[in-house]
């Protein structure tokens, strides 16, 4: 069976890897929407975040042997905690002054942190393997899915959904969402606010991190992995509006899905399809498919 | 007293004049090698700082060697891939900072850009990063040399030897921009040419990080060989995620431009069995050896061909200094393109009136990983091609300095 010209398997299969890719981007920009909602920050160091986890897992594994599992958890704690020192030591001098003032300090920071780890790593990167239990694939009959990949959506759809729920549902989250709104307040009924604020950050962080870990295995890892990414990861968060949870995770598969089909039908015009919705949704809805206005 | 004066003077004057008659031909008796590169983007491990140590390693032996009479400097700059940045720069050192050459230059639009201004200055530009032919066809001109390799050459080896050993039709997966659509045109008539079929392409936007689409693309063609014209870090990435998808080895790939730097990053486990083309491997012979283990010592990695060429081509341009004694660019390229070239890069190397440095290519295959018996230690050398037969003939030039 065809559809306009491409065979139907073709068309699933590129459908499945939409979704795939679509999941990096849900939880990379899950990660930005919730510090941009709390913090008022545009955390442009997100992408170095994300390469640095990739690193943790590769250089936990080369120098100390630490497995993928371990990996999982510990990339995004070490630098979960790079985040709540950079929170701590320097974002916390920015809240008062413009968006702008915290766009250009966390880009210096990426810049800085590409910097060094290219300096030290070089520029080819290093190959990560997959770890043993998810090696090899399975048949569809359309198409041949590798585990890992397979495991990707499910890990990140898990984290992300996990996410959301400790955000809308739980007491904690309650707190975050008041924070947001109206933080003089949350403060006054003896809710500490910079504490909660510094835990998110570290959070959004580390959720950079876990991707990173997740990417490891299938692309190279690379100083400049993240740069690639997060210009991309920003259109998908200003389509879902911006500060919207689940906007971010729904945008990020939405696209990923387009993006794939964008790769059968027009290859050429796969790097810029974001970028031409991202364009549509500001003149048509200018706070985004999810935002509030 | 008097007399003692007079003698000084006189002594110094003729000092002055002898030295004065040796140097007149070089400006502030200094030859200034400029090296502009590639130092902190996609290329900055197959060329970049490696390429600055073997530039200096290059002054360094020759100065050994031949005890030159005039001082040698060298400057370094990054053209972060950006034709503009290295106009400027080149520019600026060929106006004010009296440079004589400028060397490397990276990637294709960089190299165009220097070349324009090389010639307008009547100064030297000394390629051996960049690969795409129009540098010594459409483009070409009479102060440029072109030394390592370029996509002809690379098509010529890698496209032939697969396509002859049996893998007759091809499917490409194109890096969309110049040199991407220039390696993939190469390749196609080459393959054409030699009994194969091209199935199709798919132009992927460069760079790119997943290629699974497009693997998929080719995958569907039913092509027995995906050829990737790209480079960098998008080969590296097209092939480590064909494996992953199990495309290989039920289809193979053929890496139409790869630096042992690729080999090396992505693991003999994800290239085994792959063909390239190279126009230097450390391994050959002792004098290879001999030279690539000094470069590691320093830099600890092996030299790519980039490197190992940037080394050469410095060195013919210091001993064609001396040899003509002058710095002047005619001269100098005179006595380059009279003088073979015979080091441990090229034997009996020899620069055309395109500026196309000939030698000796080499078809290589990757090594199985238990194949390897020390570090380095990745590639088979199945067949070098001789340098007639591995660049562009001259009667197929489009370059106008060559009349036909």
């Amino acid at each position: 069976m065809e559809i306009f010209g491409v065979s139907s398997a073709l068309l699933g299969s590129q459908l499945l890897i939409g979704l795939i890719n679509g999941s990096f981007y849900a939880i990379l920009s899950l990660g930005l929407a919730i510090i941009f909602g709390l913090l008022n920050i545009i955390n442009f160091a997100h992408g170095a975040q994300y390469m640095m986890g990739a690193f943790v897992a590769w250089i936990a594994l080369t120098k100390f042997g630490i497995n993928y599992w371990v990996s999982l958890l510990l990339a995004p704690i070490v630098i979960g905690a790079l985040g709540v020192v950079i929170e701590r030591t320097m974002l916390r001098k920015l809240y008062k002054l413009d968006h702008l003032y915290g766009l250009l300090l966390t880009f210096g920071l990426a810049l800085i942190f590409e910097g060094v780890f290219r300096d030290q790593y070089g520029i080819s990167g290093q190959s990560y393997e997959v770890p043993e239990l998810l090696q090899g694939g399975v048949n569809l009959g359309f198409m041949f899915v590798p585990i890992y990949r397979a495991w990707i959506v499910v890990a990140a759809l898990t984290v992300c959904f996990g996410t959301w729920f400790m955000i809308e549902k739980t007491k904690l989250g309650s707190y975050l969402r008041a924070g947001t709104e109206n933080p003089q307040m949350v403060q006054a009924l003896g809710i500490n606010v910079p504490l909660l604020i510094t835990f998110t950050y570290g959070y959004g962080v580390a959720l950079a991190a876990f991707a990173g870990v997740l990417a490891a295995p299938v692309y190279q890892v690379n100083p400049l992995m993240g740069s690639n990414l997060i210009i991309v990861v920003f259109a998908v968060v200003v389509i879902g509006g911006m500060g919207s949870i689940m906007g971010s995770i729904v945008t990020g598969l939405g696209l990923g899905l387009i993006e794939g089909l964008t790769r059968v039908f027009y290859p050429e015009g796969s790097a810029v399809v974001v970028f031409i919705i991202m364009v549509i949704v500001l003149l048509v809805r200018p706070a985004g498919l999810f935002g509030k206005s | 007293m008097q007399i003692k004066k007079l003698t000084t003077l006189a002594c110094a004057a003729a000092f002055a004049a002898l030295s004065g008659a040796a140097n007149a031909q070089i400006s502030g008796n200094t030859v200034k090698v400029g090296v502009l590169t590639d130092l902190s983007g996609t290329y900055s491990d197959l060329a970049g700082s490696g390429a600055v140590l073997a530039t200096q390693m290059a002054i360094d032996d020759f100065i050994a060697e031949a005890k030159p009479a005039f001082k040698i400097e060298m400057v370094s700059a990054d053209h972060q891939n950006k034709a503009d940045i290295a106009s400027n720069k080149a520019r600026e050192w060929f106006e004010r900072e009296g440079v004589d050459a400028a060397t490397e230059l990276v990637t294709t639009s960089t190299a165009l850009a220097v070349m324009k201004i090389a010639k307008e200055m009547n100064r030297i530009a000394l390629m051996s990063g960049p690969a795409s032919t129009p540098i010594t066809n459409e483009q070409c001109n009479d102060v440029s040399v072109h030394y390592t390799y370029d996509t002809y050459a690379l098509a010529n080896g890698t496209a032939k030897a697969v396509t002859k050993q049996g893998g007759d039709t091809w499917f490409f997966l194109t890096a969309d921009y110049a040199f991407g659509q220039a390696l993939e045109r190469d390749s196609s008539a080459v393959v054409t040419a030699n009994g194969g079929k091209v199935l199709g392409s798919v132009r992927h936007p460069f760079p790119a990080s997943d290629f699974s689409s497009f693997l998929l693309q080719a995958q569907a063609s039913g092509a027995k060989i995906i050829g990737l014209a790209n480079a960098g870090a998008d080969t590296t990435n097209a092939i480590k995620q064909a494996a992953e998808f199990g495309i290989t080895p039920k289809q193979s790939l053929a890496g139409l431009l790869m630096f042992i730097s690729d080999v090396h990053s992505l693991g003999l486990k994800n290239t085994q069995g792959m063909y390239l083309t190279t126009g230097f491997y450390w391994d050959l012979n002792d004098d290879t050896r001999t030279w690539s283990k000094r470069f590691f010592d320093k830099q600890k990695r092996m030299p790519t061909m980039v490197q190992a060429g940037q080394y050469s081509s410095v060195l013919h341009y210091l001993r064609a200094v001396q040899a003509a004694g002058s710095d002047d660019s005619a001269k100098v390229m005179a006595q380059m393109k009279k003088t073979p070239i015979n080091d441990f890069f090229a034997k009996n190397g020899q620069i055309r009136e395109d500026g196309r440095m000939i030698h000796d290519m080499y078809l290589v295959q990757v090594k199985k990983p238990d194949e390897s018996k020390y570090p380095w230690d990745y590639y088979h050398v199945r067949q070098t091609i001789p340098a007639a037969e591995a660049f562009q003939p001259l009667s197929e030039s489009r370059c106008p300095l060559i009349k036909k």
